[in-house]
């Protein structure tokens, strides 16, 4: 048992931009215990997305077509049986939405043990090693496990794999149970479009839980005012209905790239950094100095935002 | 239709904190009822405000400390709630994802419920994948990220939809009973009201061992061992602007003007 078996991700026809991102975290473990890598394609058309797969360090693609879209009975069936057949160390899947779905699932009918949202990932060919967060970012933990164990991997956290491989291509014959299949994905729908579009902003001011109340949005308004910028924001702010969801910003929200993002009281969570990250120059505004944010900033105020943005105003309007 | 609801009392932390070994100093630790499931009590309450629910039950794995947490989602509406606790818990770093499912599904199996909400993830360990490991390990039906619940739950289906990335959502049908893991701004979480409060203090809440749900100690050792805890390396290389708020917002004025996006 030194393989390892990782599992992609794509939507409506196109995969996601983690499934290559899974091969390098993949081929880094498969060389650490000396094994194979393994990929997994499960739906939709899964020959085209074989071929696009095929690159540098991939052993093997295993094709399961089994429907057009995600639908975690089938791949969670799927994937049990590819453990059963190939007896990998490890099983790979995406962090994403699809992959928080399936990975416990898996890891529980497998009776192995799950870590999620890891960020780095190490082994000996026994101890697995693996980096991930706590409390929002604030601390990060090393956590180890011995033997086999179901492990899912933060987007953007390891290099794209390039280049084209020779893997070999094969189709799986997982036997679908259908009568074990509960769910039924019927749709999808696309939301957040309205009034603005900010992910063609040029100057935006996004507003963060720092904010605290509901009033205290005007003062928020009267900067972008000021500053001729268009107003977005964090979940929170999304989330208490204070406003619309097409101003969200994040993995769920929409992804931005400003020539300048102002963020003023955002603490910078790694699903809010995904969609902001792309900013040309970054200015964050925290109480925090140690706010995840600053990581990422080009520029900081550590100071209260009360405080500055009335002065920011003022500069504008005096 | 009965309700069960995973309720969990996560750690905050301070801005400026310390560590000590692989845990953040008492001192700096706060204690708040768990973001995600403060969504999923209102959805269970709501469901039961619409006639849907007959009786919503609260579960939490947890020492007494955490009761004042669990009063507060009585004090929303929930009717009654379990936790479970055991001296060989005491000290446990990280309890992990198998563990939490063998105590969880004990509690939901002696309860028989129909539905069972969860929050997507806890604020503070941030595993997001108790909710859909219990599931399977029940033969439960699940669902991930759910931002949308119907509230007619026609025939033992539940029609939700999952937030995916990039503001894509998906419709799904799913047979009862089942687990969703509930993701915030699915709904909008009341404050409790004093009566509630006040009420919250009758309620039953039920404390529980380890024998009393039939789980061994042995079968709830975790897997997964917290080796280290540090503070990330601060890849900061920004520019702090110090000084006086007007000082530090003449700053910020110049850059914008620099960069020819604001007048
Ligand atoms: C599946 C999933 C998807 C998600 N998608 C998104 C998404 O698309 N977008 C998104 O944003 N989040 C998303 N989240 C939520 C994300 O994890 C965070 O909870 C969220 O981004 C936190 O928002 P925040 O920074 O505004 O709040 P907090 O994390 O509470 O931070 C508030 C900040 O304000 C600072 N502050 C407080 N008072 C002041 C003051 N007076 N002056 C200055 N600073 C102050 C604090 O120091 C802190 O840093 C998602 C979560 C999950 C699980």
């Amino acid at each position: 048992m030194t393989d390892v078996l990782a599992v992609t991700d794509h939507r409506r026809g196109d995969l996601r931009d983690v499934s290559y991102e899974i091969i390098t975290a993949g081929r880094e473990l498969a060389d650490e215990t000396g094994g194979d890598l393994h990929l997994a394609v499960i739906s939709g058309t899964v020959d085209d997305f074989a071929d696009k797969l095929n690159r540098d360090g991939v052993d093997a693609i295993h094709t399961v077509s089994h429907g057009e879209e995600f639908n975690h009975d089938v791949y969670t069936q799927a994937i049990t049986q590819l453990y059963d057949d190939l007896a990998p160390q490890y099983v790979l899947t995406p962090n994403s939405v699809n992959g928080l779905d399936y990975a416990p699932a898996v890891a529980n009918q497998l009776d192995l043990p799950v870590v999620t949202d890891t960020i780095d990932l190490e082994t000996d060919g026994e101890t697995l090693v693996a980096t991930r967060e706590m409390y929002g970012g604030k601390v990060e933990t090393t956590n180890e496990l011995e033997g086999e164990a179901v492990v899912t991997i933060r987007s953007a956290e390891w290099p794209q794999a390039e280049g084209t491989g020779d893997a070999s291509i094969e189709a799986f014959d997982a036997d679908i149970d259908e009568d074990a299949i509960g769910s039924t994905v019927s749709g999808f729908e696309e939301v957040g479009g309205g009034d603005v579009d900010i992910s063609e902003a040029e100057l935006l001011v996004s507003i963060g839980r720092g904010i605290e109340e509901e009033e205290n949005l005007d003062l928020i308004r009267d900067l972008a005012d000021a500053l001729g910028a268009t107003l977005s924001s964090s979940r929170p702010i999304v989330d208490n209905g204070w406003l619309p969801k097409n101003r969200q910003v994040g993995q769920s929200g929409k992804v931005v790239t400003p020539d300048v993002y102002i963020a003023i009281g955002i603490s910078g969570a790694v699903q809010h950094v995904a969609g902001m990250k792309g900013s040309d120059t970054i200015v964050a505004i925290n109480t925090d100095p140690n706010a995840p944010i600053m990581d990422i900033a080009d520029y900081a105020i550590v100071d209260d935002l009360f405080d500055v943005v009335p002065e920011l105003i003022d500069e504008f309007e005096g | 239709m009965k309700i069960l609801v995973t309720v969990k009392e996560v750690s905050t932390v301070e801005d400026e904190f310390e560590i000590e070994g692989t845990e953040i100093a008492d001192q700096y630790l706060g204690a708040d009822l768990n973001e995600w499931d403060d969504y999923a009590i209102e959805e269970a309450v709501q469901l039961q405000e619409d006639g849907i629910a007959d009786e919503v039950v609260t579960v939490t794995i947890g020492p007494e400390e955490c009761e004042q947490t669990i009063r507060q989602a009585l004090a929303k509406g929930a009717d009654r709630a379990v936790r479970v606790w055991d001296d060989s818990l005491e000290g446990v770093d990280l309890l992990d994802v198998n563990a939490k499912t063998e105590i969880l599904s004990a509690v939901i199996e002696a309860e028989d419920p129909d539905l069972v909400l969860s929050g997507v993830q806890a604020g503070d360990d941030s595993f997001a994948a108790t909710g859909v490991s219990v599931a399977e390990n029940l033969g439960f039906q699940w669902g991930a990220v759910v931002n949308h619940l119907e509230h007619d739950l026609e025939e033992g289906v539940a029609s939700v939809r999952r937030e995916l990335e990039g503001g894509v959502e998906e419709l799904t049908e799913l047979e009862l009973p089942a687990v969703l893991t509930i993701q915030t701004g699915i709904n909008e979480p009341r404050y409790a009201s004093l009566r509630g409060i006040r009420q919250a203090q009758r309620k039953e809440l039920d404390v529980k061992a380890l024998a009393d749900i039939g789980v061994d100690e042995s079968t709830i050792e975790s897997e997964l061992d917290l080796t280290a805890m540090y503070e990330p390396e601060s890849e900061s290389d920004a520019t702090f602007w110090e000084g006086s708020a007007d000082e530090t917002a003449s700053e910020l004025g110049e850059l914008l003007r620099d960069k020819g996006v604001a007048q």
